[in-house]
């Protein structure tokens, strides 16, 4: 699998939309089957391209949300108001429509199941979704591999997977779930709502993690401030990798910033 | 130079455009403050004709890829060199 994920030509395939999944407000689960995939490694990415009639064609990475699962894929998209290309793929492409995409796409951000070393992953906002395909694979029984998901959000609202995440808490040995409230806890809810800073992330990770994998995903000033708290808390910086989205300083960054 | 950035990660699918393994990956050391690291760390601007990486330590312009119709020009004077894995 590793093999056929990183060698060969890339090449753009035509995929079908066999199904979707509305996880909140604003991002839809697309279910993709991608004829001839090769597989992919979780923390990978695609490249989706968007031809109108006229041969204007625009492309936008997103990340696999899912885990290796023959020809099936799985995308998450946030729907961002001032692009071109998530309004599409979340409100208008319907089942059985085709959608050029390539991949799988980077080395760096995968996480090689085969792997024991722990892992911690570290996701705010829709930068769980690459993290999320890691946990899949490692539901899957793919990997033994001690793994623990923190996850920063702002609320309930737009917390993604809600329902599998609460699914998997405490069913599966070896594998926990922290998700981080920013703006509002849910009623019911035994922590405070806040950032992840020093103090809250300390608790969650830390010299014990010496060794461990980290995976850290999302908006570039949470990706930044993250990854400086784990290696200032003594995490090897050559094992702290990063994937940062939407690019800062400009409005994109404000709207994909849910932590 | 704009202020806005992504990181090199995005410039996977690109440059599989042109290399048929993985770069991002690669650790390339910059010819401007001597740091190496996996191309994926560096700083991608994109918000001109073409696109350019650069150095997270010092800024230097590490790599940059214009596309034309049919051709790809790829200016890499800014990396010393690239460390590729390369599968058995």
């Amino acid at each position: 699998m590793a093999r056929a994920a990183v060698l060969g030509r890339l090449s753009w395939r035509v995929a079908q939309l066999a199904g979707v999944r509305d996880e909140t407000a604003t991002a839809r689960t697309l279910v993709l089957e991608v004829p001839d995939w090769p597989g992919h490694l979780p923390g990978q990415h695609v490249d989706v391209r968007l031809t109108a009639a006229d041969g204007y064609s625009t492309e936008r990475s997103y990340s696999i949300a899912s885990a290796p699962d023959g020809s099936r894929l799985e995308l998450t998209i946030a729907r961002l108001d001032d692009d071109e290309v998530s309004p599409y793929l979340t409100q208008v492409l319907s089942p059985g429509d085709p959608l050029e995409l390539r991949g799988p796409i980077g080395g760096y951000f995968a996480w090689r199941p085969a792997d024991p070393a722990p892992v911690v992953l570290i996701g705010g906002g829709s930068g769980v979704v690459p993290l999320m395909a890691m946990v899949r694979t490692r539901i899957a029984g793919l990997s033994p591999a001690p793994m623990r998901l923190i996850y920063s959000t702002r609320s309930r609202g737009t917390l993604l997977y809600a329902a599998e995440l609460e699914r998997i808490a405490d069913q599966h040995p070896g594998l926990s779930v922290n998700v981080v409230y920013t703006r509002a806890a849910p009623p019911g809810w035994h922590g405070r709502a806040g950032r992840l800073d020093a103090m809250s992330l300390a608790a969650l990770a830390g010299p014990q993690d010496a060794g461990a994998w980290s995976f850290v995903c999302g908006p570039t000033s949470f990706v930044e401030n993250i990854a400086n708290l784990l290696i200032d808390q003594g995490l090897d910086s050559r094992q702290v990798k990063t994937e940062r989205f939407g690019p800062s300083g400009s409005g994109q960054a404000e709207a994909h910033d849910e932590r | 130079m704009s202020d806005s950035w992504t990181d090199g990660n995005s410039l996977g699918g690109a440059l599989r455009d042109v290399f048929s393994v993985d770069v991002t990956a690669a650790i390339g050391r910059c010819a401007g403050c001597g740091r190496a690291g996996p191309l994926a760390e560096g700083r991608v601007y994109d918000h001109s004709p073409g696109t350019v990486l650069r150095c997270p330590g010092c800024g230097q312009s590490l790599l940059r890829l214009v596309r034309g119709p049919g051709r790809t020009w790829l200016d890499l004077r800014g990396l010393e060199f690239l460390e590729l894995l390369s599968p058995d």
